[in-house]
C-alpha cells in the first residue's frame, strides 16, 4: 500500500505556498492538493483591480501553469469540497471517499460575509472573491453603462468603485460608518481617499446604513437606506468583510476562535495537522499577538512555517504584516498594524497626494500607512521589524532619508 | 513574438516565447521558472519576481522607476541590473533577453 500522503486542503496563495515550500525543503513524500474551485489554483488581488479595470485574462491568473503540478508530483483534485476529517484516524473525506494523511495542512481561507437585509438574494447583487465572481462583475460592466453601488467602503469596495470608474461607469460607494476603510487605516487616510474618490467622479455616502435592496419598476436595484435615502443601481457589489472558513476544522475538534486557531508554528491543536492564511487566528511571535489577518503576506508567509513544522524543522512566524491596495492612481501600503494607537505623526503632503501617517503605541512605532511613498513603506518595514526608535523630527522632513534611522 | 532566457535559481535554462505587453515576471510564471514569486501579482508591493537583467542588456532594459527603486531595497541580493521583473513589459527589441533569476524564496 502506499504511504500516506501530506494533504494540503485548500488550494489559495496559503495551499499553493505549502505545497512549493515543502518541495523545495526536500519533502519528496505523497503529496496532494485539494481546491473546492474548478480553476487551476491562482491569484486573487488582481480580481479587483487589473482584472476589471484591464480585461485581464484568466491564464494570467494563474500561479503556476498546468504542467507545474505534474512536475512536482502534486496530486492536485480540484472542484471538489472536503466534507469531514477525522484527526484520530488521520483521514479525510473528499467527494465521499476516506483519504488517509500522514500529515495534515487547512487553508481553507474566508468567504464572503453576507449582507443580512431584505432583497439581497436579489439578481444583480453580487460578491467578490473568486473568479467566477469577477466574470460576472465584469460581463454586467461590458454590457453598456452601468449604476454601480459598491456596498462596504473597504478595500474591495473601493477597488472595485475605482476600476468600474475607470470604464465609465457611474459609481456609488455606501459606508456604514463615519469613514472609508475604518478598520485598517487612520482618519486622515480615509478623508484622502475620500476625497480621491470623489475627484475621480464616485459619490461616496458615509454613515449611510443599508436597510434592504428592491426590484425598481424598471427591473433595476434600488438599495435602501436606513435614513430614507434611495440609491438607484444596475449593479450592486457588496464587500463587507469575510470569515473564516473553519467550519470543517471546528467540527474535526479543532480548536477554533474567529478562525482556527494556531501557535507561531501554525500548529493547531491537533499535533498532525497544521492550518495557514486567512482561515487561522494565528500567534505572531514578533508582535506578542494573535490575529486572524486577511492578506496575501500571511497567506505566503505563514505558509512557509507551515511547511517548515511540517519538515520538522520549526521556526516561529514574526513577520510584520504589510498590505496593499491600488485605487485610481494612489499605491496605498500598510505596514504593521494601527490597532491601539495613542499617537500619529505625519511624513510628505496630503495636497500633493504623498504622505505616511505613522502610528504610536506609548513611542514604540507600531504601523505606517503610506500614499505613494514606496521608500517610507519599504523602510518602515524594517523600522518596525527591529522596534527602531524613530524621532519626529527625522519624520517630518521629508528632506532627510528614513533609512538614516535603520 | 520576442523570446526570453531564464536562468533559475537551480541554473536551470528556459527559453521562452513572451508576447509583447506582458511583463517578463508574468513569462516566468507562466513557464514555471523556478524563484520568481511574484506574490503581490505585478503590483510593485513586494519585491520577489527580482531578477538580474544579463549585463548586455542592462542599457537597453533601462533603469528602474522611483517606485521600483524603493521597493527593490526589500529585495535578496542586490546587484547591477537588479529589476523587478513585473516592472518590464515584453517589446520587441527585448528579443531574446537573458535574465538571471535572484533568489526570492529565501
Amino acid at each position: 500500500m502506499a504511504e500516506p500522503p501530506i494533504i494540503v486542503v485548500g488550494a489559495g496563495q496559503a495551499g499553493l505556498q505549502i505545497v512549493d515550500s515543502l518541495r523545495r525543503g526536500g519533502y519528496s513524500g505523497r503529496l496532494m492538493l485539494i481546491g473546492d474551485e474548478k480553476s487551476l489554483p491562482y491569484q486573487r488581488p488582481p480580481l479587483s483591480k487589473q482584472y476589471m479595470s484591464e480585461n485581464m485574462s484568466d491564464d494570467r491568473l494563474l500561479f503556476r501553469p498546468a504542467d507545474y503540478y505534474e512536475k512536482k508530483g502534486v496530486e492536485l483534485i480540484l472542484g471538489e469540497q472536503v466534507s469531514a476529517i477525522d484527526t484520530q484516524a488521520r483521514t479525510v473525506v473528499i467527494d465521499g471517499q476516506t483519504c488517509e494523511y500522514a500529515k495534515l495542512a487547512i487553508t481553507t481561507g474566508a468567504s464572503v460575509r453576507h449582507i443580512p437585509v431584505p432583497g439581497a438574494e436579489l439578481e444583480g447583487v453580487c460578491y467578490l472573491r473568486s473568479v467566477e465572481d469577477a466574470q460576472y462583475i465584469r460581463t454586467q460592466l461590458s454590457s453598456g453603462p452601468q449604476r454601480v453601488a459598491a456596498i462596504g467602503g473597504g478595500f474591495i469596495g473601493l477597488e472595485i468603485a475605482a476600476s468600474a470608474r475607470e470604464l465609465g461607469h457611474s459609481v456609488t460607494v455606501i459606508e456604514a460608518q463615519d469613514r472609508l476603510m475604518a478598520r485598517v487605516v487612520a482618519p486622515l487616510v480615509s478623508e484622502y481617499f475620500g476625497d480621491l474618490h470623489r475627484s475621480h467622479g464616485v459619490e461616496v455616502l458615509l454613515d449611510a446604513a443599508v436597510s434592504g435592496i428592491e426590484r425598481a419598476d424598471d427591473d433595476s436595484l434600488i438599495v435602501d437606506l436606513t435614513d430614507g435615502r434611495r440609491i438607484s443601481a444596475d449593479l450592486i457589489v457588496v464587500g463587507i468583510g469575510s470569515i473564516p472558513h473553519s467550519a470543517l476544522a471546528e467540527a474535526a475538534g479543532l480548536t477554533c476562535n474567529n478562525g482556527i486557531v494556531v501557535d507561531e508554528f501554525a500548529q493547531t491543536s491537533d499535533p498532525n495537522v497544521v492550518a495557514a492564511g486567512d482561515c487561522t487566528m494565528h500567534k505572531n511571535a514578533r508582535l506578542n499577538v494573535s490575529h486572524r489577518l486577511e492578506s496575501v503576506q500571511n497567506a505566503v508567509d505563514q505558509a512557509k512555517i507551515a511547511a517548515a513544522t511540517l519538515l520538522g524543522e520549526p521556526k516561529p512566524y514574526e513577520q510584520v504584516p504589510w498590505f496593499w491596495s491600488d485605487q485610481f492612481d494612489a499605491k496605498l501600503q500598510m505596514v504593521g498594524s494601527s490597532v491601539g494607537f495613542d499617537r500619529t505623526v505625519l511624513r510628505g503632503s496630503i495636497a500633493d497626494g504623498e504622505f505616511s501617517v505613522f502610528y504610536f503605541n506609548d513611542g514604540v512605532l507600531i504601523g505606517v500607512d503610506s500614499v505613494n511613498r514606496p521608500s517610507d513603506h519599504v523602510t518602515s518595514r524594517k523600522l518596525i521589524a527591529n522596534r527602531t526608535a524613530v524621532s519626529d523630527d527625522v519624520l517630518t522632513d521629508i528632506e532627510q532619508n528614513l533609512k538614516t534611522l535603520l | 513574438m520576442p523570446k526570453v532566457i531564464y536562468i533559475d535559481v537551480d541554473g536551470e535554462r528556459h527559453e521562452t516565447d513572451v508576447a509583447n505587453g506582458l511583463s517578463v515576471m508574468e513569462g516566468a510564471i507562466a513557464n514555471g521558472v523556478t524563484g520568481i514569486l511574484a506574490i503581490c501579482g505585478g503590483s510593485c508591493a513586494c519585491s520577489t519576481c527580482h531578477g538580474y537583467i544579463d549585463e548586455a542588456w542592462i542599457e537597453l532594459v533601462g533603469p528602474p522607476n522611483e517606485i521600483e527603486e524603493s521597493t527593490l531595497e526589500l529585495a535578496s541580493e542586490r546587484r547591477a541590473g537588479s529589476r523587478l521583473t513585473c516592472q518590464i513589459a515584453m517589446r520587441d527589441e527585448l528579443d531574446g533577453l537573458v535574465v538571471h533569476v535572484a533568489d526570492n524564496d529565501g
